[in-house]
Protein backbone atom coordinates (compact mmCIF):
# COMPACT_ATOMS: atom_id res chain seq x y z
CA UNK A 1 0.00 0.00 0.00
CA UNK A 2 1.03 3.51 -0.75
CA UNK A 3 2.15 5.81 1.85
CA UNK A 4 -0.11 9.33 1.76
CA UNK A 5 1.99 11.88 3.22
CA UNK A 6 -0.37 14.71 4.72
CA UNK A 7 1.57 18.27 2.98
CA UNK A 8 3.18 19.19 6.50
CA UNK A 9 5.19 15.70 6.03
CA UNK A 10 5.95 15.87 2.42
CA UNK A 11 7.43 19.54 2.61
CA UNK A 12 9.35 18.04 5.50
CA UNK A 13 10.31 15.27 3.57
CA UNK A 14 11.48 17.50 0.50
CA UNK A 15 13.23 19.80 3.10
CA UNK A 16 15.02 16.43 4.00
CA UNK A 17 15.74 15.19 0.80
CA UNK A 18 16.88 17.92 -1.56
CA UNK A 19 19.78 19.37 -0.45
CA UNK A 20 21.59 15.93 -0.05
CA UNK A 21 20.47 15.41 -3.62
CA UNK A 22 21.43 18.63 -4.69
CA UNK A 23 25.09 18.03 -3.19
CA UNK A 24 25.31 14.67 -5.35
CA UNK A 25 24.03 16.42 -8.43
CA UNK A 26 26.77 18.65 -8.09
CA UNK A 27 29.70 16.02 -7.66
CA UNK A 28 28.27 14.11 -10.79
CA UNK A 29 28.58 17.01 -12.88
CA UNK A 30 31.93 18.01 -11.79
CA UNK A 31 32.74 14.82 -12.08
CA UNK A 32 31.96 14.58 -15.65
CA UNK A 33 33.43 17.73 -17.05
CA UNK A 34 36.02 17.38 -14.52
CA UNK A 35 36.93 14.17 -16.25
CA UNK A 36 35.92 15.08 -19.85
CA UNK A 37 38.35 18.25 -19.88
CA UNK A 38 41.26 15.80 -18.75
CA UNK A 39 40.24 13.57 -21.72
CA UNK A 40 40.76 16.63 -23.80
CA UNK A 41 44.14 16.72 -21.92
CA UNK A 42 45.00 13.07 -22.81
CA UNK A 43 44.06 13.32 -26.37
CA UNK A 44 46.20 16.17 -27.20
CA UNK A 45 49.14 14.37 -25.20
CA UNK A 46 48.32 11.29 -27.33
CA UNK A 47 48.59 13.51 -30.23
CA UNK A 48 51.65 15.29 -29.93
CA UNK A 49 53.62 12.49 -28.27
CA UNK A 50 53.08 10.41 -31.37
CA UNK A 51 55.22 13.68 -33.15
CA UNK A 52 58.58 12.31 -31.99
CA UNK A 53 59.01 15.58 -30.05
CA UNK A 54 59.49 13.81 -26.67
CA UNK A 55 57.75 13.24 -23.70
CA UNK A 56 57.99 16.06 -21.27
CA UNK A 57 57.76 18.56 -24.69
CA UNK A 58 54.11 17.08 -25.15
CA UNK A 59 53.15 17.21 -21.59
CA UNK A 60 54.61 20.88 -22.31
CA UNK A 61 52.96 21.68 -25.21
CA UNK A 62 49.61 19.64 -23.71
CA UNK A 63 49.54 22.30 -20.53
CA UNK A 64 50.21 25.20 -23.10
CA UNK A 65 47.36 24.46 -25.43
CA UNK A 66 44.96 23.66 -21.98
CA UNK A 67 46.03 26.83 -20.70
CA UNK A 68 45.34 28.85 -23.71
CA UNK A 69 41.50 26.93 -23.85
CA UNK A 70 40.87 28.35 -20.61
CA UNK A 71 41.92 31.66 -20.56
CA UNK A 72 40.27 31.31 -24.38
CA UNK A 73 36.99 30.62 -23.21
CA UNK A 74 36.98 32.67 -20.71
CA UNK A 75 37.54 35.77 -23.11
CA UNK A 76 34.70 35.09 -25.05
CA UNK A 77 32.23 34.39 -21.78
CA UNK A 78 31.88 30.53 -22.42
CA UNK A 79 33.56 29.22 -19.33
CA UNK A 80 32.07 31.09 -16.68
CA UNK A 81 28.93 29.44 -17.93
CA UNK A 82 30.66 26.19 -18.10
CA UNK A 83 31.38 27.03 -14.19
CA UNK A 84 27.93 27.73 -13.37
CA UNK A 85 27.38 24.21 -14.51
CA UNK A 86 30.37 21.47 -13.42
CA UNK A 87 31.22 23.52 -10.43
CA UNK A 88 34.58 22.29 -9.47
CA UNK A 89 34.71 20.37 -12.45
CA UNK A 90 35.63 23.66 -14.70
CA UNK A 91 37.59 24.81 -11.45
CA UNK A 92 40.56 21.66 -10.53
CA UNK A 93 41.50 21.15 -13.71
CA UNK A 94 43.93 23.95 -15.15
CA UNK A 95 42.20 24.98 -17.50
CA UNK A 96 40.51 26.82 -14.24
CA UNK A 97 43.42 28.24 -13.54
CA UNK A 98 43.57 30.33 -16.25
CA UNK A 99 40.24 31.19 -15.54
CA UNK A 100 40.60 32.11 -12.50
CA UNK A 101 43.52 35.20 -14.11
CA UNK A 102 40.97 35.80 -16.69
CA UNK A 103 38.29 36.32 -15.05
CA UNK A 104 38.86 38.92 -12.08
CA UNK A 105 41.92 40.82 -15.18
CA UNK A 106 38.65 41.08 -17.30
CA UNK A 107 36.37 42.86 -14.50
CA UNK A 108 38.71 45.43 -13.34
CA UNK A 109 40.19 46.21 -16.78
CA UNK A 110 38.47 49.96 -15.81
CA UNK A 111 40.80 50.27 -12.98
CA UNK A 112 43.44 50.08 -15.58
CA UNK A 113 46.15 47.85 -17.08
CA UNK A 114 48.47 48.08 -14.21
CA UNK A 115 46.46 47.83 -10.76
CA UNK A 116 43.70 47.20 -12.73
CA UNK A 117 44.45 43.96 -15.08
CA UNK A 118 48.51 43.75 -13.93
CA UNK A 119 47.31 42.87 -10.56
CA UNK A 120 43.52 41.36 -10.49
CA UNK A 121 45.20 38.64 -12.51
CA UNK A 122 46.95 37.00 -9.87
CA UNK A 123 43.45 37.69 -7.40
CA UNK A 124 43.50 33.58 -7.06
CA UNK A 125 46.55 32.74 -9.25
CA UNK A 126 48.97 34.83 -6.46
CA UNK A 127 48.51 32.87 -3.59
CA UNK A 128 48.14 29.41 -5.97
CA UNK A 129 51.78 29.97 -6.77
CA UNK A 130 53.06 31.18 -3.29
CA UNK A 131 51.46 28.17 -1.57
CA UNK A 132 52.63 26.01 -4.82
CA UNK A 133 56.28 27.43 -4.95
CA UNK A 134 56.50 27.52 -1.20
CA UNK A 135 55.54 23.69 -0.90
CA UNK A 136 58.15 22.52 -3.68
CA UNK A 137 60.46 24.40 -2.20
CA UNK A 138 60.10 22.96 1.17
CA UNK A 139 59.75 19.25 -0.81
CA UNK A 140 62.97 20.29 -2.73
CA UNK A 141 64.58 21.34 0.92
CA UNK A 142 63.54 17.75 2.69
CA UNK A 143 64.76 15.74 -0.20
CA UNK A 144 68.19 16.95 0.13
CA UNK A 145 68.51 16.62 3.88
CA UNK A 146 67.17 12.87 3.32
CA UNK A 147 69.99 12.46 0.15
CA UNK A 148 72.38 13.95 2.57
CA UNK A 149 71.68 10.93 5.69
CA UNK A 150 71.59 8.31 2.87
CA UNK B 1 41.19 3.86 -25.27
CA UNK B 2 42.22 2.37 -21.47
CA UNK B 3 43.97 5.53 -20.96
CA UNK B 4 41.29 7.73 -22.40
CA UNK B 5 38.91 5.77 -19.52
CA UNK B 6 41.64 6.28 -16.55
CA UNK B 7 42.26 9.96 -17.80
CA UNK B 8 38.50 10.02 -16.89
CA UNK B 9 38.20 8.51 -14.11
CA UNK B 10 41.33 10.15 -11.94
CA UNK B 11 40.57 13.41 -13.59
CA UNK B 12 36.81 13.17 -12.53
CA UNK B 13 37.63 11.88 -9.06
CA UNK B 14 39.71 14.60 -8.18
CA UNK B 15 37.39 17.15 -9.57
CA UNK B 16 33.99 15.26 -7.35
CA UNK B 17 36.85 15.79 -4.20
CA UNK B 18 36.87 19.20 -5.06
CA UNK B 19 32.89 19.83 -5.68
CA UNK B 20 32.48 17.58 -2.47
CA UNK B 21 34.62 20.06 -0.23
CA UNK B 22 33.14 23.22 -1.97
CA UNK B 23 29.27 21.79 -0.75
CA UNK B 24 30.04 20.18 1.89
CA UNK B 25 32.91 23.10 3.94
CA UNK B 26 32.77 26.30 3.77
CA UNK B 27 35.83 26.73 1.90
CA UNK B 28 35.88 28.52 -1.36
CA UNK B 29 36.97 27.80 -5.04
CA UNK B 30 40.69 30.04 -4.34
CA UNK B 31 40.78 28.20 -1.01
CA UNK B 32 39.99 25.08 -2.97
CA UNK B 33 42.75 25.78 -5.77
CA UNK B 34 45.04 26.44 -2.80
CA UNK B 35 45.07 23.20 -1.14
CA UNK B 36 45.10 21.31 -4.06
CA UNK B 37 48.14 22.59 -5.44
CA UNK B 38 49.91 22.38 -2.10
CA UNK B 39 48.33 18.80 -1.55
CA UNK B 40 49.74 18.14 -4.75
CA UNK B 41 52.75 19.19 -3.51
CA UNK B 42 53.10 16.83 -0.71
CA UNK B 43 51.83 13.90 -2.72
CA UNK B 44 54.79 13.93 -5.08
CA UNK B 45 57.40 14.46 -2.37
CA UNK B 46 56.33 11.58 -0.63
CA UNK B 47 56.56 9.23 -4.29
CA UNK B 48 52.59 8.78 -4.56
CA UNK B 49 51.51 11.27 -6.65
CA UNK B 50 53.91 9.59 -9.57
CA UNK B 51 51.73 6.45 -8.96
CA UNK B 52 48.70 8.03 -9.78
CA UNK B 53 50.35 9.80 -12.61
CA UNK B 54 51.31 6.22 -13.91
CA UNK B 55 47.97 5.54 -14.04
CA UNK B 56 45.94 8.21 -15.00
CA UNK B 57 48.05 10.59 -17.05
CA UNK B 58 46.70 13.98 -18.03
CA UNK B 59 43.65 12.84 -15.35
CA UNK B 60 46.15 13.34 -13.08
CA UNK B 61 48.91 16.15 -14.33
CA UNK B 62 45.79 18.60 -15.54
CA UNK B 63 44.15 19.16 -12.19
CA UNK B 64 45.81 21.70 -10.33
CA UNK B 65 47.32 18.75 -7.94
CA UNK B 66 49.14 18.13 -10.88
CA UNK B 67 50.73 21.51 -10.97
CA UNK B 68 51.91 20.88 -7.25
CA UNK B 69 53.36 17.37 -8.44
CA UNK B 70 55.21 19.18 -11.07
CA UNK B 71 56.42 21.59 -8.75
CA UNK B 72 58.12 19.31 -6.04
CA UNK B 73 59.15 17.04 -9.15
CA UNK B 74 61.01 19.46 -10.50
CA UNK B 75 62.44 20.85 -7.05
CA UNK B 76 63.55 17.68 -6.48
CA UNK B 77 65.35 16.46 -9.64
CA UNK B 78 66.97 19.81 -9.39
CA UNK B 79 68.66 19.35 -5.74
CA UNK B 80 69.83 16.12 -7.07
CA UNK B 81 70.96 17.91 -10.04
CA UNK B 82 72.54 21.04 -8.17
CA UNK B 83 72.49 20.36 -4.50
CA UNK B 84 70.21 22.58 -2.50
CA UNK B 85 70.25 25.34 -4.74
CA UNK B 86 68.05 22.99 -6.77
CA UNK B 87 65.63 23.47 -4.40
CA UNK B 88 65.09 27.37 -5.72
CA UNK B 89 64.91 26.66 -8.79
CA UNK B 90 63.43 23.43 -10.10
CA UNK B 91 59.83 24.00 -9.12
CA UNK B 92 59.39 27.15 -11.40
CA UNK B 93 62.10 25.37 -14.28
CA UNK B 94 59.06 22.22 -14.10
CA UNK B 95 56.39 24.53 -14.27
CA UNK B 96 57.68 27.14 -16.35
CA UNK B 97 55.53 26.50 -19.37
CA UNK B 98 52.13 26.24 -17.32
CA UNK B 99 53.19 29.32 -15.33
CA UNK B 100 54.41 31.37 -17.84
CA UNK B 101 51.61 30.67 -20.75
CA UNK B 102 48.90 31.24 -17.87
CA UNK B 103 50.15 35.15 -17.52
CA UNK B 104 50.89 35.44 -21.16
CA UNK B 105 47.63 34.70 -22.98
CA UNK B 106 45.51 35.47 -19.68
CA UNK B 107 47.15 39.37 -20.32
CA UNK B 108 46.56 39.24 -23.59
CA UNK B 109 42.78 37.93 -23.39
CA UNK B 110 42.01 40.27 -20.67
CA UNK B 111 43.06 42.86 -22.55
CA UNK B 112 41.40 41.62 -25.51
CA UNK B 113 37.95 40.76 -24.53
CA UNK B 114 35.35 42.57 -21.82
CA UNK B 115 33.43 40.76 -19.96
CA UNK B 116 29.61 39.98 -20.63
CA UNK B 117 27.30 42.64 -19.19
CA UNK B 118 25.79 41.96 -15.37
CA UNK B 119 22.44 40.57 -15.51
Amino acid sequence: MQKLYTNKEYLDHVEKEAPKSKVARNIVRAFFVGGFICIIGQFLNNILAQQGIGKDAASNITVLIMVFLGAFFTGINIYDDIGRFAGAGSIVPITGFANSIVSPAMEFKSEGYVTGVGARMFFIAGPVLVYGISASVVAGILHYLITLSR
Amino acid sequence: MLGYINAFIIGGFICAIGQLLIDKTKLTPARILVLFVTIGTVLAALGIYQKIVDVGGAGATIPLTGFGYSLAKGAMKDVDQYGLLGAFTGGIRASAVGITAAVFFGYLISVAFTPKAKR
